[in-house]
């Protein structure tokens, strides 16, 4: 990669930036083309893009061990694919194929990639903070320095199992990250109409003896310092943190939403603030040359025509999946 | 053989399954320090110290979910839910992500983790904390579900339960914490999925669960001695798995079924069991099948109120006469 030195001078230096935005790169365009998909009728049920909440998922993604654990929700696609997992994977998963990541039996909201670290995409609101507690605390018992990042909406800050998740992981000392990427809306109503404070994350840390912490999430930069330092703390033993980043959905919240109660400009104002161009320009401030940039689009851009071509030709997942797995056993029996 | 009570036998499996195994933990409300308000894992903390017998706080979501994901990642914890009406308030890390993640992810994700509660009514604490809710966990896919009437079985099925690859839920009838029975020395582990014959008869299958299963007992020696009736009965311990073929056969040999469950009468697991004998085993009754449960309301807490709406040994020898005689 042909760049000048100052790119390097730093604390996160040239080839973590690059890849840094080779990530943010791959997010967005299997989004975009799950989206197209979908408007072929070839995506099925529904769908929840991170389209502009890019930065978030690629800097913890890149910052993470690779034994680290990820725990997400049904708007799940970056963090999956943020951990390496497969890509014809996701977009098969999204198309029912049997090359999806649960070989079609659980859709777009419950990717999964246990080899990647990838621990699940949880489609019932907040219930997966605990889980991520519960798997920190097998860190922990263990003594593996692991740690378990738990990515979640603004809604969820509402919900019981937030609290229930944080007070118990400030109070065994968990080693997990709680990452809130604040899109501004729950669903379709505005997160600020139905919660008591402004910061529906940060503004409750204080009530967990936790700092509060807010970034801006459309900046890969700043997430991945924020990321590297707590995750860093919560190695050695320094317990949880709440993280809130502040971000914006370019999309409604579902495939369902046209997302027509936003104000007129205020998704004009996020594009100008949208994490890929803020990034493809640092990059360039830095020093890196258009070309070098240009390449790794086209190469990402290459390996999503790749990933939709081995989902297409995938077939349909046979009809022996449905009595699989429901037990250990890789069976369905439940009488003798 | 020693001689230990109900409860006794619920510490004597965790510990068993914690001295083998030190991936298994225990977690709940109340059960390091206090032993349980049951007093059922009395000793635990002592014998296996603060890192692996863990108090928490009332947040039945969080134990849970934090027993579904330490279980995903290599522990196999026990969790304890106080009373088995708060699974209500955890539900959704039960039906929802408990018992459906090994199925959605392809199989990706294995979750041996035990969920022990009290269930059961018998201690006049009225409706929100006597219910017989072993039915709810059964009619969701993905939960095994067991629920012992003796302390040997307690120890048993307990330890079996902790080493099952597969999530189960382990119903402890309250009012028999306090019952002794014969647990064999040492290492001692049953089998998921098995119904014993507990009597002989030959007019008629009693089938019955926990608490039940002593009335069911009770109401078979009235029945002998004083109505001539000899009836057969059947503990089902396990309703998921089922062991169908025993109970099959059982009610096979009489040509009667009577199922006795503290569940309220809709959907309780007899329905189910009266439904296998009527499709598999129809030529072989003589009669129709009875079903003895609970009346479909809300349990009440005065003596003579619950008394009267459990099923009691007077009432099955009542019930069972009447269709019978």
């Amino acid at each position: 990669v042909k760049g000048k030195k100052a790119a390097a001078g730093d604390d996160i230096g040239r080839e973590t930036r690059l890849e840094l935005y080779r990530m943010q790169l791959e997010l967005r365009y299997c989004e975009q083309r799950a989206y197209d998909l979908f408007l072929q009728n070839l995506v099925k049920g529904t769908s929840h893009l991170s389209l502009g909440q890019e930065a978030i998922a690629a800097a913890f993604g890149v910052a993470m061990r690779l034994d680290d654990w990820t725990f997400c929700t049904y708007r799940g696609h970056a963090h999956t694919l943020a951990r390496g997992a497969s890509m014809s994977g996701v977009l098969g998963e999204l198309m029912g194929r049997e090359c999806g990541l649960l070989g079609g039996k659980g859709g777009s909201m419950h990717l999964t990639d246990v080899t990647k670290g990838a621990m699940g995409s949880y489609a019932i609101i907040g219930a997966h903070l605990p889980v991520a507690a519960g798997a920190a605390w097998s860190a922990q018992y263990r003594g593996t320095e692991q740690v378990a990042v738990c990515f979640f909406g603004d809604g969820t800050t509402n919900i019981g199992a937030f609290h229930e998740a944080l007070n118990f992981s400030v109070v065994w000392k968990l080693p997990v990250i709680f990452v809130c990427e604040n899109n501004l809306y729950m669903e379709y109503t505005p997160i600020s109409a139905v919660t008591a404070v402004e910061h529906p994350a940060a503004d409750r840390a204080s009530a967990y003896n936790l700092e509060k912490v807010v970034v801006d999430g459309n900046d890969a930069d700043g997430v991945y310092r924020t990321a590297v330092k707590y995750m860093n703390r919560a190695r050695k033993g320094g317990g949880p943190a709440l993280i809130e980043a502040m971000t914006y959905r370019h999309s409604g919240h579902s495939r369902a939403d046209p997302a027509k109660y936003r104000p007129e400009g205020e998704l004009d104002k996020w594009l100008e603030r949208d994490p890929l161009k803020i990034y493809r320009e640092r990059l360039l401030g830095l020093g890196l040359v258009e070309a070098t940039l240009k390449d790794i689009e086209a190469e990402v851009m290459r390996k999503v025509d790749e990933a939709t071509a081995t989902a297409k030709a995938s077939p349909p997942p046979s009809l022996a999946a449905i009595e699989k797995d429901v037990w250990a056993d890789g069976g369905v029996a439940w009488r003798n | 053989m020693a001689e230990l009570t109900y409860r006794d036998a619920v510490a004597a499996g965790i510990a068993q399954e914690m001295e083998r195994d030190e991936r298994v933990v225990f977690l709940g409300e109340d059960v390091a320090h206090a032993g349980g308000v049951f007093k059922a894992t009395v000793g635990l903390l002592d014998k296996f110290g603060p890192r692996r017998v863990r108090d928490c706080p009332i947040s039945e979501q969080a134990i849970i979910g934090a027993a579904m994901g330490a279980a995903m990642t290599g522990l196999r914890p026990i969790a304890e839910i106080m009373f088995s009406d708060f699974l209500a308030v955890c539900w959704d890390m039960i039906a929802n992500e408990i018992a459906k993640t090994r199925y959605m992810t392809n199989g990706q994700i294995a979750l041996p983790l035990v969920i022990r509660t009290a269930n059961g009514a018998g201690s006049r604490f009225g409706a929100q904390h006597s219910q017989s809710v072993e039915n709810w966990a059964m009619a969701v896919p993905g939960i095994k579900v067991v629920a012992p009437a003796f302390p040997a079985d307690v120890k048993g099925l307990l330890a079996a339960a902790v080493r099952d690859p597969d999530p189960v839920l382990f119903f402890e009838q309250k009012s028999l914490y306090s019952m002794k029975g014969e647990v064999p020395d040492g290492e001692y582990v049953d089998q998921l999925g098995t119904a014993k014959v507990l009597r002989h008869g030959k007019d008629c299958t009693i089938v019955a669960l926990a608490l039940m299963v002593h009335r069911a007992l009770g109401a078979a020696e009235t029945l002998e001695q004083q109505h001539g009736i000899s009836c057969t009965v059947v503990d089902v311990r396990s309703l998921v798995p089922l062991d169908t073929q025993t109970i099959l056969s059982e009610v096979a040999k009489t040509g009667r079924l009577v199922t006795v469950e503290e569940n309220p009468r809709l959907c309780g697991w007899g329905a189910e069991i009266a439904s296998i004998v009527a499709d598999e085993c129809f030529w072989d009754l003589d009669g129709p099948i009875l079903r003895i449960t609970t009346p479909h309301i809300p349990l009440p807490s005065a003596d003579q109120l619950e008394d009267h709406t459990i099923p009691s040994v007077e009432r099955i020898v009542r019930e069972i006469r009447e269709k019978i005689d």
